[in-house]
């Protein structure tokens, strides 16, 4: 194939004063290799997970090294020190969301976040644990669940469960033409027990409006629950200004290990909400008989944790308010303006979500007429630039485009406007290599 | 550059100008296969007909009449079912099937695996595939609709073949 000559340039202001990008990538080491022989990695897959810097592979080290043990048990002086660690970590997170300690579960991820809501509303539907008289999580036919068109299967497929094991039904919101929410499609009713929703769209970048979302939810005595994964690395959340009673984020995507995740959820409402995961740790007394379940956060918390991951994450949660994550916002604002405009710029692309830069955050998805996006994404690949291809795990989103895969770049505070440049050079090579441009 | 290894003019050509493509009738089974980590998907139909005498001639085989199908995917998944057309219809199906497995075996080698071009044809031109784990997928997405949809037919891989069916017979 022919070498890059034609990429159109990206009118963009070079000036990013705020942030020294090139500084804080050296904390990244994965990013100064190669790729596929001699290429530089070009990386724009942090929505699928991100990469690490040092500082948060030193702090697990450091853990390791030094303070190694099960957390909650034991009373030697190593238990002593990993336990402070761990509920550091813990009060670090929570404060970096607006939180108090109390009201942050460590989960494996995101995932495990709502599973653990979804199972807890399915214990209370069978009329197991601690619920309060009203019954706020017990489910069943004639109660409905409300999510929207454009969730990630992780904020999805528990719901259908969910509604299948209780018999209650499950509506959503559409999405419009635009890539936005289409608040005229609210299947909110008196009937709604619950609202979960994306915060960021992994696919359209779309960043939906959560104090209309809870405003309706809220009116009819519902409870909302937010997956905050493309959001919380990104920009500043407080969860207590949005409002909301649960929140789930993943470790992996902001800066921090796999492994680990959060849900946070109102105190109130994790003081009376049944177990999911039993077993040690998550108990108060244990007979042959029965068991009562420790407080929050420790009852949602069965078994040994990760704890070297937790800490990890603590870490990258540091490093993120180190840069500040209003400054990480605007560089990464910064990057989304000049990907739409090279991307929406070229002929024959058709982005997947809004075109201006209003609500949206660093997720640019598009298609290239004439070629599929994995063959989009193998010639990006085959020139160091790192994308994801395919439905993202959000495949009634592109059902509802009429597309059966879109190629998606997604930016992190680590990359750079040239990196922005290699993406749109990429999808200029593709169309030449398959004939198309 | 590696990119001209996986994407040979053999599968650009096979993936501009698809073989068989569309879904035709008669046929005995169908098979809707589906790659569930991209989407990508294939309607693939297959109509076998009963030979006199088979390659040894001791006996009836079943032979591959017609292969038709609609898929929606990639470069790489188009090609490959293209070439399958060309390298099935007309064979017996354990022909086929043989194939089938040489094909399997080298798209999964990790480039390890040196393909027979007697056995292969144009699917030699898929051993650059081998090297991109993430697209090996692609390749065997209509190559496994065919094996179900000729399993349909047949009532599994190490079965006697059943009485050819009539015309348009059974369908998923």
């Amino acid at each position: 194939m022919t070498e890059l000559d034609v990429a159109k340039p990206v009118s963009v202001s070079r000036n990013i004063a705020t942030l020294d990008v090139a500084k804080l990538r050296a904390d990244f080491p994965i990013l100064s290799r190669t790729v596929r022989e001699d290429k530089p990695l070009v990386y724009l897959d942090s929505g699928a997970t991100s990469q690490r810097p040092r500082q948060v592979m030193d702090a697990e080290r450091a853990f390791l090294e030094q303070h190694n043990a099960a957390v909650h048990r034991g009373a030697h002086q190593l238990a002593e020190e990993a336990t402070d660690a761990f509920e550091s970590a813990r009060a670090r997170i929570a404060a970096f969301i607006g939180a108090e300690p109390g009201e942050v579960v460590f989960t494996k991820n995101a995932t495990e976040g709502i599973n653990l809501v979804a199972y807890a509303m399915s214990n209370a539907s069978v009329g197991y644990g601690p619920d309060t008289p009203e019954g706020r999580f017990a489910l069943g036919p004639g109660d409905e669940i409300v999510i929207t068109e454009m969730e990630h299967h992780s904020n999805l497929v528990p719901w259908q469960e969910l509604c299948r094991r209780t018999g209650a039904t499950l509506r959503w919101f559409k999405v419009s033409e635009d890539g936005r929410l289409d608040l005229d499609s609210d299947p909110i009713t008196e009937r709604t027990k619950l609202v979960a929703f994306v915060h960021q769209s992994n696919v359209l970048g779309t960043v939906n409006p959560v104090p209309e979302l809870v405003r309706r939810a809220r009116a009819v005595g519902a409870l909302v629950l937010l997956d905050a994964c493309q959001s919380v690395p990104h920009a500043p959340i407080n969860v207590c200004a949005l409002g909301v009673d649960f929140a789930v984020f993943s470790g992996h995507k902001m800066l921090g290990p796999s492994g680990v995740g959060v849900l946070y959820g109102r105190e109130e409402l994790l003081a009376a909400m049944p177990p999911f995961l039993t077993g040690g740790s998550m108990i108060e007394v244990v007979r042959m008989e029965g068991t009562t379940y420790a407080p929050p956060p420790q009852r949602f918390e069965a078994g040994v944790p990760m704890t070297s991951q937790a800490v990890g994450l603590a870490a990258a949660v540091d490093y993120l308010t180190g840069i500040g994550m209003d400054v990480v916002a605007a560089h990464e604002r910064e990057l989304t303006a000049a990907a739409l405009a090279g991307v929406s710029g070229l002929d024959g692309v058709r982005l997947i979500g809004p075109a201006d830069l209003d609500s949206r955050g660093a997720t640019v998805s598009f298609v290239v007429d004439g070629v599929h996006a994995h063959d989009v994404g193998q010639v990006l690949d085959d020139q160091g630039v790192a994308v994801r291809v395919g439905h993202h795990c959000a495949w009634p989103l592109h059902r509802r485009f009429g597309v059966a895969a879109t190629v998606r770049a997604t930016f992190a505070v680590y990359n750079t406007l040239e990196e922005v440049d290699a993406l749109v050079n990429g999808v200029v090579a593709a169309q030449k290599f398959f004939g198309v441009a | 550059m590696r990119l001209d290894q996986m994407y040979q003019e053999i599968i650009l050509d096979h993936y501009r100008n698809p073989h068989g493509a569309g879904l035709r009738e008669p046929f005995d089974a169908e098979s809707f296969q589906i790659n569930p980590t991209c989407g990508d998907e294939i309607t693939l139909r297959v109509a076998l007909k009963r030979n006199g005498t088979d390659a040894t001639g001791t006996g009836d085989s079943l032979v591959v009449a017609e292969v038709s199908y609609d898929a929606l995917g990639c470069s790489i998944s188009q090609a490959a079912a293209s070439v399958l057309t060309d390298l099935v219809v007309g064979r017996s199906v354990e022909e086929s099937l043989r194939t089938l497995d040489a094909f399997q075996e080298m798209v999964q080698g990790r480039g390890t695996v040196e393909p027979d071009e007697d056995v292969l044809g144009d699917g030699v031109a898929f051993a650059g595939v081998a090297r991109y784990p993430a697209r090996v997928k692609c390749a065997l997405l209509g190559w496994m609709a065919f094996k179900d949809a000729v399993v349909r037919v047949t009532g599994g891989p190490g079965d006697a073949p059943a009485a050819a069916p009539e015309g348009n017979g059974a369908k998923r």
